[in-house]
């Protein structure tokens, strides 16, 4: 009983602090000067507690709204007397943390070669907001004239974790899912209650576990406008929406759209809720976030937040006071400008500590490294931020390291021993080496070692490369193999988006065909750049649907599809049961093998006394790979004995790749006298089932020395 | 919003009826815990409910904890299908043990 006392005694006490009651009353509301930290609004026994800063407006209003009105219920101006610097801070006391909606007024200078922009006819949204009332459920036309479209909400920061927290898996030991929450489980095939949402995606879990993947990686979760350049496709007539989300309101609030419950505005709930259960099944989360711009455009677009509250901190400016557009998309963030880094720094510390979040992927991120005026720094003090920072100290940060802007930094990026990069390279040299194409044994090499040409010079080891071959951006993995060209129409941009350098192959025919030969060539293609990537050092990446042959029917850039373009259809499992059943199977024999995953780079040398260098190179014959120019043959042998730096033992692992379009016999090294026997794990050339086998279920293999390897076909032995 | 109370015996049995939101949780929460000694178990039917609201599901829970520290249990009965669906989908429904009638609450107390 004495546990009650003392809790009984500290809720007493929290009641009855001195420094929460009012001292004033402007407008029939109970208020006092409120605490500047945290910025954004705040519950605080009683009231609410606002706090915003401006480095340049003159004067603050407070209006609150009823929840989803057109007029205010109240606006208050903060008496000078509550700012402290360019804080305005307040508590208001009796709200209805539920029905209230709030944002801000700001006047100050409009003068936009200075840099400013004010306008205190504007309402605008709390950079700081924790939710955004608006566009609550996905898709319902907006009032277009509204005051106030994206509207900040108050919300309960008491969700019961119980003893969950971020998972800090080894990233050597992730194999990511990269997805979209939306397309997940909209199309009507997923069997899901509410389609498309946070909730959806839990009730899929099952299908993620069994797939394999380790961690899921969230395309843009942050409130976006799904109608932000919404527009009807000019011959079909479609409906082409912001649909990706690449393009941010508010850096804290969770897409209300993706939330079932976002209508009675739960969306916080419903999101750490999925967190919380893909973490009961041994899943990481990682977020998309875009810090590379704001959705207010340029200075053509409208200001509904940060440029009414702070133009000239917030965004990139020429002399001229017009936006820089590093990012293609109007304007670029300034986030080496110190106010926006610290918002930056919060914001994710708010995503870990709040949202339980398990990493961070950047977009665009190397527009992080440029400085106000756009030229990239050696010593970019936001990304030193965010690697030194504690709350975010094991948490992955992975930077898509090229900007929109010309900046390319796969192998440079400021990595301060944390930054992993989504290797581009690795997609480029796979694509072009599965397809055939010739020079490009030596790249597989560096790629399938986990990129050491690019990460081994500084010290990065395997885990800075995010290897994939697939991402949202470009063709799904079935195009990949079924269409030469892009088939944009369906954007309404004549054709003219997406990128043009696809390295892809269309197999003999353009698009859908009934041709069961090439159909099953496709299958085997895919089968080969599932192998690759799996047997490949560093971080797997793979897209969502290309475990079941998704198509987005040769368009590369589907941002703005909000229909089976993006939607994964689920009948896919069926009808593509053998790719699936591949994809896993291939996924567990990563998971099975620690020898594949090693935190540091190979050394090509045997430092365990095994007799093997920790990875060896092979082709037609034993021990002497050919890197000639017309090569399209390569092997290579993982030592078991060097698994995860020689501190684990793991089978031997010996890999045939041959992409050229003559079947070639490849002498197989021998692996160590105490190693045992070769078994076939995998054999791209072979039906289903006889294309993987289970680990521990592979047939011995016949002819111990030699392997047949069909054209345009993988092999994967375990020796045993 | 209505409450009604009745103990029999260990037993407190409360209908709530209308909505439970911001406004009214507080009300529901002072209500049911002065109805409430040490040990005793609370059946709240809740087939009358027609919303609840994000700070009623807060209010729920901390009511649960509070009974919970002094012994006491708590079953929730007749949810509507829409307000189990979404304690469900915010993890709320985890805490909580939910019957379909009086009758069965009573059982899953004891």
């Amino acid at each position: 009983m004495a546990s009650d006392t003392v809790l009984a005694g500290k809720i007493d006490s929290l009641e009855a602090r001195i420094d929460y009651y009012p001292t004033h009353e402007i407008a029939g509301f109970r208020l006092r000067p409120g605490k500047p930290f945290p910025f954004g609004a705040t519950l605080v026994p009683g009231g609410v507690n606002f706090s915003v800063f401006s480095s340049y407006a003159f004067t603050c209003v407070l209006v609150l709204f009823e929840k989803g009105s057109v007029e205010p219920l109240a606006e208050i101006s903060f008496p000078d007397s509550f700012r402290i610097g360019h804080v305005w801070s307040m508590m208001v006391f009796d709200l209805d943390c539920e029905r209230i909606e709030y944002g801000y007024r700001m006047d100050g200078p409009f003068d936009t070669v200075a840099g400013h922009r004010f306008n205190k006819d504007k309402i605008l949204l709390d950079p700081y907001a924790k939710a955004v009332g608006g566009r609550d459920v996905w898709g319902t036309s907006p009032d277009w004239d509204s005051l106030f479209p994206y509207r900040g909400r108050l919300v309960f920061e008491d969700f019961d974790w119980e003893d969950d927290r971020p998972l800090e898996v080894p990233i050597e030991d992730l194999v990511i899912y990269e997805m979209h929450i939306r397309s997940f489980t909209r199309h009507p095939s997923s069997g899901v209650r509410h389609p498309g949402t946070f909730a959806a995606m839990r009730d899929k879990i099952p299908y993620i576990k069994e797939l394999g993947v380790t961690c899921v990686e969230l395309m843009p979760i942050y409130e976006f406008d799904e109608f932000e350049n919404s527009r009807r496709h000019p011959d079909t007539g479609e409906m082409l929406y912001n649909y990706w989300g690449y393009s941010t309101v508010n850096f804290f609030a969770p897409k209300a759209g993706f939330a079932a419950t976002g209508r009675l505005g739960m969306q916080v709930d419903e999101l750490k809720n999925l967190v919380k259960e893909l973490h009961k099944n041994n899943i990481e989360v990682i977020l998309d976030v875009v810090f590379n711009h704001t959705a207010e455009g340029d200075e053509r677009g409208p200001t509904f937040s940060f440029r009414g509250i702070d133009n000239k901190t917030y965004y990139m400016l020429t002399p001229e006071g017009y936006y820089y557009n590093f990012s293609g998309c109007g304007n670029t963030l300034n986030c080496n400008n110190p106010i926006v880094r610290s918002i930056v720094l919060d914001c994710l510390r708010y995503w870990a500590s709040e949202y339980h979040i398990d990493g961070f992927r950047f977009d665009l991120a190397a527009i992080l490294g440029r400085d106000p005026w756009g030229a990239p720094l050696s010593n970019p003090p936001l990304l030193e931020s965010l690697a030194f920072d504690p709350v975010l100290g094991k948490c992955k940060l992975i930077a898509e390291a090229w900007d929109a802007g010309g900046l390319y930094q796969v192998g440079s990026f400021p990595a301060f021993g944390r930054w992993a990069e989504w290797n581009g390279k690795y997609r480029d040299d796979l694509r072009c080496f599965l397809k055939g194409d010739s020079g490009k044994v030596g790249s597989l090499a560096q790629r399938i070692q986990g990129s050491p040409d690019l990460y081994g010079w500084n010290g990065r080891g395997p885990t800075a490369s995010i290897n994939f071959i697939t991402c949202h951006d470009g063709f799904s993995m079935y195009d990949l193999f079924s269409y030469n060209e892009k088939h944009n129409e369906a954007n309404g941009e004549n054709n003219n988006d997406g990128g043009n350098d696809n390295d892809s192959w269309n197999c003999g025919c353009e698009g859908e065909t009934s041709d069961p030969g090439i159909i099953n060539f496709r299958k085997r293609l895919i089968r080969n750049a599932w192998t690759i990537l799996m047997v490949s050092h560093g971080i797997p990446m793979v897209l969502m649907g290309d475990e079941m042959g998704r198509t987005q029917r040769g368009n590369n850039n589907t941002y703005c599809q909000d229909n089976d373009l993006n939607w994964l259809d689920w009948g896919l499992m069926d009808e593509n049961a053998d790719l699936l059943r591949f994809a896993r199977n291939m996924v567990s024999f990563r998971m099975a093998h620690p020898v594949l995953r090693n935190r540091y780079h190979l050394s090509n040398q045997d430092y365990m006394g095994s007799g093997y260098a920790d990875i060896s190179w092979h082709g037609e014959s034993a021990w002497n790979a050919d890197w000639s120019d017309e090569s399209r043959t390569l092997a290579f042998m993982l030592c078991g004995k060097h698994a995860k730096s020689g501190t684990v033992c793991d089978e031997y692992i010996y890999v045939a790749m041959n992409s050229h379009w003559e079947t070639k016999c490849f002498e197989i090294p021998m692996p160590a006298p105490d190693s045992g026997k070769w078994y076939v794990a995998v054999n791209t050339a072979m039906p289903s089932p006889e294309d993987i086998f289970e680990p521990g279920k592979e047939p011995e293999l016949g002819d111990q020395g030699h392997f047949l390897v069909t054209p345009y076909s993988v092999v994967v032995l375990v020796a045993r | 919003m209505t409450i009604e109370t009745k103990v029999d015996g260990i037993n407190v049995i409360a209908t709530v009826t209308g909505e439970i939101d911001g406004k009214s949780a507080p009300q529901v929460q002072s209500e049911l815990l002065a109805a409430l000694q040490d040990g005793n178990r609370l059946l709240v039917d809740m087939k009358g409910v027609t919303f609840l609201s994000s700070a009623g599901l807060r209010m729920l829970l901390l009511l649960y904890r509070q009974i919970a520290a002094k012994k006491g249990k708590v079953v929730l009965v007749g949810v509507s299908e829409e307000i189990r669906d979404t304690m469900s989908m915010t993890g709320f429904i985890n805490f909580f043990t939910l019957s379909d009638s009086q009758e069965e609450g009573l059982k899953a107390l004891s």
